[in-house]
């Protein structure tokens, strides 16, 4: 009994013939150079590498400066400590972040099925010639 | 028998009917391997935010955290940040690319790209050394608490705790195990909302007022982070936060929680849930901690339990008596079957799926024998995680969980980031990223103070500073002194090629032919 959906994979079977796997890898090669797909490899470059940088160097500050200074301990409000100020910023941005991302990713849904849609224009093309 | 421990036992009872519930429910439903290891793939996104919680909100969360607070205050929240922040890793690097490559394991997504046996063991070792660290101690936890609260043993408890995660795994697969998720990650919301209001209360509602309070009475330095102590304990820090922020990605039981899902959309949606959820209760931990230390007092804490793990449930019966007790307790336990039955699954997969299926049988095995073989898989982990945790009994256990994140961080975080990543990356090198990242990872915590305490080779406590780096340099130097270039291995079919993968991980797209043809306008239609 099979329930998968469209997304699940296809299993590699090993020993399948020279040809067919070169012609399959065409199909693959055929959407990796249309450019829709060009585009959503640029735009998820251009939000996911600096959203990691940003988000490392974030997170990462708040350790180093309270595992080597004391510049954190310092009064922000009340009782309350830059140190803490800083680890309730940290759910701020995870929060921030996980929204911008999902903001752009559901956009690049579209750019999905429009990569499909050329490659399948071109695939069309191509065997008509 | 006090009416303290008769009200514990009717929650207790209580909670272990309404999980035998679903497993009879979800027994009907686990008919086949797929529903077995990733329920069918029929899991929405909301069910799957919530028993993603569920997964990760391990007695670790809810005891540890709270009592580290309660006990060495700022410092115990590290971790609170670190296991939150962890799920940016996952949402912006692996959640959508593994759910588009994978289909039972971590073992799956792997050999999506490599067509090896030995990615496949490596993988699957992995996965039990991760889950086995992980499982021993939640078990153990779950006997420290269980022979506290109620009067039975240490032994007992664990094997009760044991034989029901076994029942639930192996009648009810993932669909009991991911519903067992969600019942537990609810009741867990709703007993730390209310724990936290009822300490609020004391505070006129005001959380500032409940930091005013732990600087009057217990001073300061427990809510600042403690002093500087010099470069070893520094880097120690930075180690520590390294896994906490990695390991999550390397995580088999969460990782394949993205597995369940229809599709990246579902896998993305419910970190979205998850991060909500996992949050929110993170944010509570304060209000907790700093609750037990003022309402309970950190000596009386520190009494009952030198790790602080019972200040949660001190702290319930501080305000609201032994009924609340018994409803905290039980959470506590419920939370723990369940973290358990999340591990068995994901460990028995790595073995019968991955090990059985596919290394032994060649992926021979008929799905009858399959399944027949996940089965016996999940009862075969379950007991011998009861017979170590029990052999382990005085284990620490926040130490064997950091252990198994830093495993996660540098054994399986840098395979996965470069499979998806990385063109030139080969057999050789996956191998030996992953058994280098293992190695090093539990090796260095052998030689650490942890073990040898003074007689130490390896000054810090947390490996992940030194190992998550060499599993990142094996995997380079595998791939560029070991075995042939990725360009020889596509060719002679011992790897999917780069283009597919590419396309693969950040599109969805599985099927290649069929879904071409399928978005082609109807006068394309291919006739060849």
């Amino acid at each position: 009994m099979t329930v998968y959906k469209a997304s699940h994979i296809v299993p590699i079977r090993s020993g399948k013939d020279e040809r067919s796997r070169v012609e399959r890898n065409d199909e693959w090669v055929r959407v990796e150079r249309t450019s829709a797909f060009k585009e959503l490899m640029r735009k998820k470059k251009a939000f996911i590498l600096p959203a990691m940088i940003f988000f490392f160097v974030f997170y990462f500050t708040l350790p180093f400066l309270t595992a080597f200074t004391t510049v954190l301990n310092a009064t922000a409000f009340g009782p309350i400590s830059w140190a803490y100020v800083y680890a309730f910023a940290q759910f701020v941005m995870t929060w921030g972040l996980a929204y911008a991302y999902i903001g752009q990713a559901n956009k690049w849904d579209d750019l999905v099925d429009d990569a499909r849609r050329e490659a399948a224009q071109g695939s069309a093309e191509g065997s008509r010639a | 028998m006090s009416t303290t421990d008769i009200t514990a036992f009717a929650f207790f009872i209580l909670i272990i009917a309404i999980t035998l519930a679903i497993t009879y429910w979800a027994a009907k439903r686990n008919t086949d391997t797929s529903h077995h290891y990733v329920a069918g793939g029929e899991i929405t996104s909301w069910q799957n935010g919530l028993a993603i919680s569920g997964d990760y909100l391990s007695a670790a969360s809810f005891l540890g955290i709270a009592g580290a607070i309660a006990l060495e205050g700022f410092s115990g929240f590290y971790l609170s940040i670190g296991f939150l922040v962890a799920f940016l890793v996952v949402l912006l690097l692996v959640a959508e690319p593994l759910r588009n490559l994978g289909k039972y394991t971590v073992g799956d997504v792997l050999t999506a790209r490599f067509n090896a046996r030995g990615v496949r063991s490596a993988s699957a070792l992995n996965t039990l050394a991760i889950s086995m660290f992980y499982m021993i101690a939640q078990l153990i936890g779950a006997g420290a608490l269980i022979s506290l609260l109620l009067p039975i043993s240490f032994n007992l408890a664990v094997i009760i705790v044991g034989v029901l995660m076994t029942v639930y795994v192996v009648a009810g697969g993932m669909v009991a195990t991911t519903w067992i998720q969600i019942t537990k990650a609810v009741l867990l919301i709703l007993g730390s909302i209310g724990l936290s209001i009822a300490v609020l209360a004391q505070f006129g509602f005001n959380p500032v007022a409940l930091f005013a309070a732990v600087e009057s009475e217990v001073g300061r330095e427990a809510i600042v982070p403690a002093p500087p102590g010099g470069l070893v304990p520094g880097l120690d820090t930075i180690s520590l936060n390294i896994a906490l922020v990695l390991g999550t990605a390397g995580l088999p039981h969460i990782l394949i929680r993205f597995l369940t899902v229809p599709d990246a959309k579902a896998a993305r949606r419910s970190i979205i849930v998850a991060t909500w959820v996992i949050g929110g209760f993170y944010l509570l931990t304060p209000i907790l901690g700093y609750g037990a230390t003022l309402l309970v007092g950190r000596d009386t804490i520190a009494q009952q339990d030198p790790g602080g793990n019972l200040a949660a449930p001190l702290l319930a019966e501080a305000l609201g008596g032994p009924i609340f007790l018994a409803f905290i307790s039980a959470v506590a336990f419920a939370t723990i079957v369940a973290v358990v039955a999340g591990l068995v699954i994901a460990a028995s997969s790595a073995f019968a799926h991955d090990f059985y299926t596919n290394v032994i049988r060649h992926g021979e095995a008929s799905e009858q024998e399959q399944f027949k073989a996940a089965r016996y898989t999940s009862a075969g982990i379950a007991i011998t995680a009861i017979i170590l945790a029990l052999l382990l009994q005085g284990a620490n256990v926040a130490f064997l969980v950091a252990l198994a994140f830093a495993v996660a961080a540098s054994a399986n975080v840098p395979v996965i980031l470069l499979l998806i990543f990385w063109k030139g990356f080969n057999t050789a090198g996956a191998i030996a990223g992953m058994l280098t990242g293992l190695i090093s990872s539990v090796g260095l915590v052998v030689l650490s103070p942890t073990i040898l305490g003074d007689a130490a080779i390896f000054p810090l406590t947390s490996p992940a500073i030194v190992s998550v780096p060499l599993g990142f340099l094996a995997c380079y130097l595998g791939t560029k002194l070991g075995g042939k270039s990725a360009e020889r291995e596509m060719r002679e079919g011992r790897q999917t090629s780069y283009d597919e993968i590419y396309v693969r991980a950040n599109t969805g797209i599985s099927n290649i032919e069929q879904e071409i043809r399928e978005s082609a306008p109807e006068t394309g239609q291919r006739t060849s």
